[in-house]
């Protein structure tokens, strides 16, 4: 799980956050002003500030938020100016949007508010569908609107080209203030709480966000247009209400809950993709009739709430059909306040001593957790606390910046007047801070009685505000601040003590303890007030240092020097190895003529199984199976494995030389733990020992036992090595295979059927190595893993597996089914087919029964981790309601109903989630579709290393600072791009070549150690009518593949001119092609001549391939293994595809 | 660097070279040769001494030969206790070969356990990783065990088998990380010098504010003179395995990595040689 944040408010305003790794609480040094709330999503975090404006702080990251904005520039022919920008009365505009109807000259651009900036000037876009256009950029038609063209032809009357400017957001990491602007001018009253979330109702736009807030006066507002590309939002939209709301808490999901005055709740119906706003309003009782809410917050599938006598509430039966719940749970344990966080986990403000609890023990199955446990962390001020609050006392007294001078003056209006004299007395105050402070490091004797001065007298905030040591059940309320609530609030029942009073109060403390001078010493518990989880992404898996450092930071260092950094560079450690290897030299080494004790013997573990039958009609039959291992005649393991069984009555055998085993690959499907053992002949014959055990955990001791024993016959012991080759597994596996020296020399290289593979731990989708030991992995949902130098994980556990680098690792991917209708003339749509049909509930062939019920996560190790939903994101497009209509099954599908459309399906995708261990370790924050890195040899080490990759947006990225000790990198330099892209491959002199969204091809001119992301891209037109797929870089040559299947080679490569002169067609019916570094050519092809018409692809690999020669001459259909390897890749991303079905693999080299 | 997995390959396959040599006053045919054998540290010492006897037997009446047991310059030595720990504890700073002495006769009823079979060894050994097993997890793990499981333990120790051995025992050294360490750590503290066989006690890795224990907090709750003190000579050897960690590694880490294979981190307390 990548790092995220936990935010927190402190009673002083002071805004906090915790690391899910660290230990530590880092004050949030921006934050000029105090705060009151603050709410986290993972992309950013909004706060009301104590002036009751609104605050976002985006969080940076390595891809800048950018807008392109358009406009197109229309002209038409005339005889007398040619082209020129004189229209016809009955055109569009001369500068207009796509469709013409909205006039858009440049100069009628503005930035969006003064967060943003301009990257650069108006451009020309002179890509047009994937085709380069003329220099000038101009598209043809023969009038407006039709259909343009990059040629311009004899009937062509009018032209319009693009023009670009890209716009970026610039205050990250920075409190921007939101303007409190509705549709119609400012806000009546200003913001008292605020609640942000829902992004998971819609993955359209991108990154959307709903933001609820409430006003002083209980009026709840929306907040329109908050997405990725506008991370502020459009304005304010008021929501009509049954009363008058004191807070309110939005979760992930379509979940709304406030709390009223009165102390009942209210929760919002019709939240949907299409209205995220909701529709109306439920009411909800209280949970305890005496005591009225004053807290609620909500989650996924969780409401929590909190009563007046701080009581703490559970609600039952929450789901997306009844948001409503069922009924109430109390809890152990009294708060203020509780905040859900994602996958519902919880923390709280603790009544008793306003710490910081969380919530332990949530799990899907048990969304109410166990027990609370206090988030025990220093804070970094506690140790610098007089320096910074020098520091920030200096900011608010003296040293204004612009924006904040207005904030701060705001604040004095709006609030009630007291807080005029009380605030000269604090600056007054301040400045004396100031002054002590300055003198309190330089001297600690003095710091350290100061601070005892400060324990014994009594805390100035305890007696301002009595809410602070209330106890449960304390009735009163500081004066101060129901007098200033009421001001405010004209309605005010006597004893209504809301959740707004409270915040009031806070604000007002926060104002107050200013006054002291750091109030309270180190080792006294920190007052926290508000606490945010929305982009805390911790689970029940989660490894948190939060709770034992309690005592004292030498000890948490301690313990994290255990932990994090396993001490491999511990003095202990190092001793340990050196003493053991001495002692093997004292007492070994001069007696290794001596007799051994023990002899070595045969040994023998027996097991089990049930075998999938040779000879036909196959099916499972029980066998008994058994290893013996023996020493082999050169001294290392080595073993025979058999495999008993009765055929008429008679008791026969089959054996396997464990040396012999290429590999042996797990394949669980739901019904049986099944694995099978591969050895070259076996996989000439395509039909491997296929094995199943009783139970999971049987297959796995013998997985692991075998795996060892095969690598012991081998002598591989311990990491890969640097040259390993890499691959994955169709399921996820993740194999290496050491190459022997053999396969570096020609011409009598290992053919593939006898290589040896091993499992290492670990789930990926992809993988990518450049043989000097730098790997990486994508993850199915786009994580980005590293490899550690560590082996094992997952079922190899022990002696299989490295102590040290091997890590959590988790994967999530979706399982889809589709739900198919036919029309009928009487009832319309019905889920009633013709016996003909395919099933009404089905997968994506129609041939299989696929219902939400009988359809399991893809193996065992997955877990669901959501419920069924509507995909809406399928190709073809979809209506309101997900459907997807064609005229008969099966056929092509479209997103509108028409008249011949006589079907419709839709599609259904449930998440599920894998967790297991490996010797990788995330590369956060950017999730990546497809990476690539230079391919080397081992005497050309270039340092840095460069890699490239292309974020699941479709950014271009290029990391910087990779080399063999910090193979993980250290930051993302973003490569801008007019379009998103798909594809990307550096080859042997740093040329970079990719493909965009639209199917064109790009060449990036200029990449050098010294400019490692180039200077621009150069469009490379796509072969005639063709929108092209992937594209593998060697050390020279350049393939690629279309859409259609067909392989491409770029002609007229030449170091002067890098991007080459066209392409030539040599294959078609190819679905991956793969260059190495000796521009060795590797494809997988579809329906290759005798082979079987399997979906799964067959190996081919070009033969001929010679300096001179760079296209080769033919291919060789190696099938599945039988392949002989000429060269050997030395990119050696390696991909197996395994099918259940057929247990047949074959090996592609990408 | 290496990885902590070499550690318990080290421990495993650590050998003492040893010479028998049959004790004078034994009767025989003709002249006993000495016996010269690589003896595994964490094995027992009549679980690999069948070639020692078979060799002296040779050379011996058959009415002449009892029980056979060993002694170190006097000192007869406890089958029961492993072969790495009787050498760290007598001979550690004795020149090597260990020379070792055979019996056949007058078997020290007082000081020595009888062992008639391999059984006696089997039963002792498993009674031992029970018992660590009792302290590390509240025996939960050995009795989710199966009888074969068991077996292959011991059978792992019999023939020397690695993998076979920690196939099974990495079983019994994990433990819920959240809660960092075992229950208790099994280990146990022999001293030359007294009458006491061993000191024994409930220790736990990790204390109750969560500071990580080290062999030094160890010695300093449970046998404080084996520290010598900054002002003073060091007067003890704290050695494990033939070595002597630092008093700083966590105990945790070494009862995961330095146990002998019955699960016991058996740590020698001796006096520092005068010369």
């Amino acid at each position: 799980m990548p790092v995220s944040l936990l935010w927190a408010v402190d009673v002083y305003g002071r805004v906090y956050s915790l690391s899910t790794r660290g230990q530590q609480w880092e004050q949030c040094r921006d934050a000029v002003l105090e705060f009151k709330r603050v709410t986290a999503v993972q992309q950013c975090c909004w706060g009301i500030a104590c002036d009751h404006h609104i605050y976002l702080n985006v969080h940076s990251s390595d891809v800048p938020i950018r807008y392109q904005e358009e406009t197109f520039e229309n002209q038409r022919w005339n005889p007398m100016d040619n082209f020129s920008d004189r229209l016809l009365p009955s055109d569009r505009w001369q500068w207009s949007n796509i469709t013409g109807l909205e006039h858009q000259p440049l100069d009628s651009f503005f930035l969006p508010s003064t967060n943003w900036e301009w990257e650069g000037d108006w451009y020309i876009d002179e890509n047009f569908g994937g085709e380069p256009t003329e220099k000038e950029g101009w598209t043809y038609a023969i009038d407006f609107p039709a259909t343009y063209t990059k040629d311009k032809k004899w009937n062509s009357c009018v032209r319009r080209r693009r023009w670009i400017r890209y716009r970026r957001y610039k205050a990250t990491d920075n409190w921007a203030t939101i303007p409190s602007e509705g549709r119609s001018g400012p806000l009546p009253d200003p913001f008292n709480d605020i609640s942000c979330g829902g992004w998971e109702i819609s993955e359209e736009p991108r990154g959307r966000l709903s933001l609820w807030a409430v006003s002083l006066q209980g009026k709840v507002w929306f907040r329109e247009g908050i997405h990725h590309h506008s991370p502020e939002g459009d304005g304010w939209e008021e929501v009509s209400l049954p009363g008058e709301v004191v807070q309110i808490s939005c979760g992930p999901g379509d979940l709304v809950w406030a709390v009223l005055w009165e102390g009942q709740l209210i929760v919002r119906e019709g939240i949907t993709r299409d209205c995220p706003r909701g529709s109306s309003w439920v009411v909800v009782d209280s949970p305890n009739p005496e005591a009225g809410a004053i807290h609620v917050a909500v989650g996924d599938n969780v409401v929590w709430a909190v009563t007046k006598d701080n009581k703490v509430w559970y609600r039952r039966g929450i789901n997306s059909y009844n948001p409503r719940g069922s009924g109430w749970i109390g809890m152990i344990g009294e708060m203020v306040m509780i905040n859900v966080g994602l996958n519902d986990q919880v923390w709280g403000i603790s009544c008793e001593d306003r710490a910081v609890y969380f919530r332990q023990g949530v799990t899907s199955n048990e969304l109410s957790g166990k027990a609370w446990k206090a988030v025990n962390v220093p804070r970094d001020g506690d140790i610098r606390s007089h320096s910074s609050a020098s520091s920030s006392s200096l900011h608010s007294a003296g040293c204004f910046f612009s924006g904040e001078v207005r904030a701060q003056s705001v604040m004095s209006e709006d609030s009630d007047t007291k807080n005029g004299p009380q605030r000269a007395v604090l600056e007054v105050k301040r400045e004396g801070a100031t002054t002590a402070v300055t003198a309190g490091p330089s001297i600690p004797e003095e710091e350290a009685s100061l601070r005892e001065a400060d324990a014994k007298s009594p805390p100035l905030a305890l007696v301002l505000s009595p809410s602070l040591s209330g106890g449960p059940g304390d009735p009163q309320w500081s004066n101060v601040d129901l007098e200033e609530t009421q001001t405010h609030l004209a309605v005010g029942p006597a004893g209504v003590r809301g959740d707004a009073a409270d915040t009031c109060s806070l604000s007002s403390v926060a104002t107050y303890t200013l006054c002291q001078e750091e109030p309270y010493g180190a080792d006294e518990h920190p007052l926290w007030a508000w606490v945010s989880g929305g982009g805390c992404g911790v689970d029940c898996h989660s490894q948190l240092n939060w709770f034992n450092s309690a005592t004292a930071l030498s000890s948490s260092v301690q313990s994290m020097s255990l932990s994090i950094s396993p001490a491999q560079t511990a003095a202990w450690r190092k001793q340990i190895f050196e003493q053991l290897s001495e002692r093997s030299k004292r007492e070994m080494d001069n007696f290794k003529h001596y007799e051994q004790a023990i002899e070595q013997s045969v040994w023998v573990k027996k097991g089990a199984m049930q075998w999938w039958r040779d000879w036909k009609p196959h099916k499972w039959v029980d066998v008994r199976f058994a290893l013996e291992q023996f020493s082999g005649p050169e001294g290392n393991q080595d073993g025979i494995l058999f495999l008993y069984y009765n055929f008429n009555e008679e008791k026969k055998y089959l054996h396997a030389f464990i040396n012999e085993v290429t590999i042996l690959v797990p394949v669980l499907n739901d019904s049986k733990h099944t694995f099978a053992v591969y050895t070259a002949e076996r996989t000439k014959q395509r039909w491997p020992i296929r094995l199943a055990a009783a139970t999971e955990l049987e297959m796995h001791d013998w997985l692991a036992l075998l795996s060892v024993s095969c690598c012991d016959s081998r002598g591989i012991q311990g990491p890969p090595s640097k040259q390993a080759l890499w691959s994955v597994t169709c399921k996820g596996d993740v194999f290496v295979c050491e190459p022997s020296p053999s396969l570096e020399a020609c011409p009598y290289p290992t053919p593939c059927d006898q290589m040896f593979w091993h499992q290492v731990g670990g789930h990926l989708r992809l993988v990518e190595c450049n043989s000097l030991g730098v790997v990486w992995g994508v993850g199915y949902d786009h994580t980005v893993w590293v490899y550690t130098g560590g082996y094992g994980g997952g079922f190899l556990q022990g002696l299989a597996s490295s102590t040290d680098n091997i890590y959590t690792q988790t994967d999530v991917k979706c399982v889809y089914i589709y739900e198919n209708q036919r029309w009928n003339p009487v009832t319309g749509y019905t889920n009633r087919g013709l016996p003909t049909d395919r099933y009404m509930w089905s997968d994506a062939t129609g041939l299989q029964e696929c219902t939400k019920a009988n359809t399991k996560p893809p193996s065992p190790h997955w877990t669901w981790v959501a419920d069924w939903a509507i995909d809406y994101g399928i190709s073809g497009g979809t209506d309101r309601e997900g459907w997807q209509y064609a005229a008969d099954f099966p056929t092509s599908y479209h997103g509108h109903k028409t008249l011949k459309d006589f079907v419709r399906r839709r599609r259904w995708a449930r998440k599920c989630k894998l967790t297991t261990t490996g010797p990788w370790q995330e590369v956060p924050p950017i999730p990546l579709s497809d990476v690539t890195i230079i391919p080397c040899g081992a005497q050309s080490i270039v340092e840095p290393i460069p890699l490239w990759a292309i974020s699941n947006k479709g950014d271009v990225l290029c990391r910087l600072g990779v080399t063999l000790l910090t193979p993980a990198g250290t930051s993302w330099l973003h490569v801008g791009t007019d379009q998103p892209f798909k594809s990307i491959s550096i080859g042997g002199a740093n040329q970079v070549w990719a493909i965009a969204r639209d199917g064109s091809a790009f060449y990036r001119g200029s990449v050098t150690a010294q400019s490692p992301s180039g200077d621009c891209w150069y469009h490379i037109p796509s072969p005639v009518r063709q929108k092209l797929q992937q594209v593998s870089v060697g050390r020279t040559s350049v393939y690629t593949v279309d859409q259609h299947g067909n392989l491409w080679f770029r002609q007229g490569l030449t170091p002067s001119c890098p991007q080459g002169s066209s392409w030539e067609h040599i294959s078609n019916n190819v679905r991956k092609v793969s260059v190495g570094p000796l521009d060795q050519v590797w494809i997988i092809a579809d329906k290759v001549q005798g082979s079987h018409s399997l979906s799964c692809g067959t190996v081919c690999h070009r033969l001929g391939v010679q300096p001179m020669e760079p296209k080769g001459q033919s291919w060789d259909y190696g099938i599945g293994l039988a392949g002989h390897v000429q060269h050997f890749p030395h990119r050696a991303l390696v991909i197996f595809k395994l099918c259940d079905s057929v247990f047949e693999h074959c090996i592609i080299v990408i | 660097m290496a990885d902590d997995k070499d550690v318990l390959r080290d421990v495993w396959f650590g050998r003492i070279p040893t010479c028998f040599t049959l004790y004078q006053d034994e009767i025989t045919e003709r002249e006993a040769e000495p016996f010269y054998l690589l003896l595994p540290r964490v094995s027992f010492l009549t679980l690999v001494t069948d070639k020692v006897k078979k060799h002296f037997l040779k050379v011996m009446k058959a009415e002449d030969v009892e029980e056979m047991w060993f002694d170190f310059e006097g000192t007869p030595l406890k089958w029961h206790y492993p072969i790495g720990l009787l050498f760290d504890l007598h001979a550690s700073n004795t020149a090597l070969p260990w020379s070792i002495t055979v019996h056949f006769k007058n078997f020290p009823e007082r000081d020595l356990l009888h062992c008639p079979s391999n059984s006696v060894i089997e039963a002792h050994f498993m009674s031992s990783i029970k018992e660590a097993d009792a302290l590390k997890h509240k025996s939960q793990v050995i009795n989710d065990m199966q009888k074969k499981d068991h077996k292959q333990l011991w059978m792992g120790l019999q023939n020397d088998k690695f993998d076979q051995f920690w196939a099974m025992n990495r079983k019994l050294m994990e433990y819920p990380t959240e809660e960092g360490g075992f229950r208790y750590i099994p280990f146990r503290i022999y001293l030359t010098m007294s009458d006491r066989p061993f000191i024994q006690k409930l220790f736990r890795p990790i204390s109750s504010d969560g500071y990580t224990h080290t062999l030094g907090d160890l010695l300093k709750e449970v046998y404080p003179v084996a520290i010598s003190r900054d002002d003073e000579s060091k007067r003890y050897q704290v050695v494990i395995h033939g070595i002597e960690p630092l008093l700083e590694t966590p105990l945790q880490w070494l009862s995961e990595h330095l146990s002998h294979p019955d699960n016991f981190l058996h740590i020698s307390v001796i006096p520092v040689p005068s010369d």
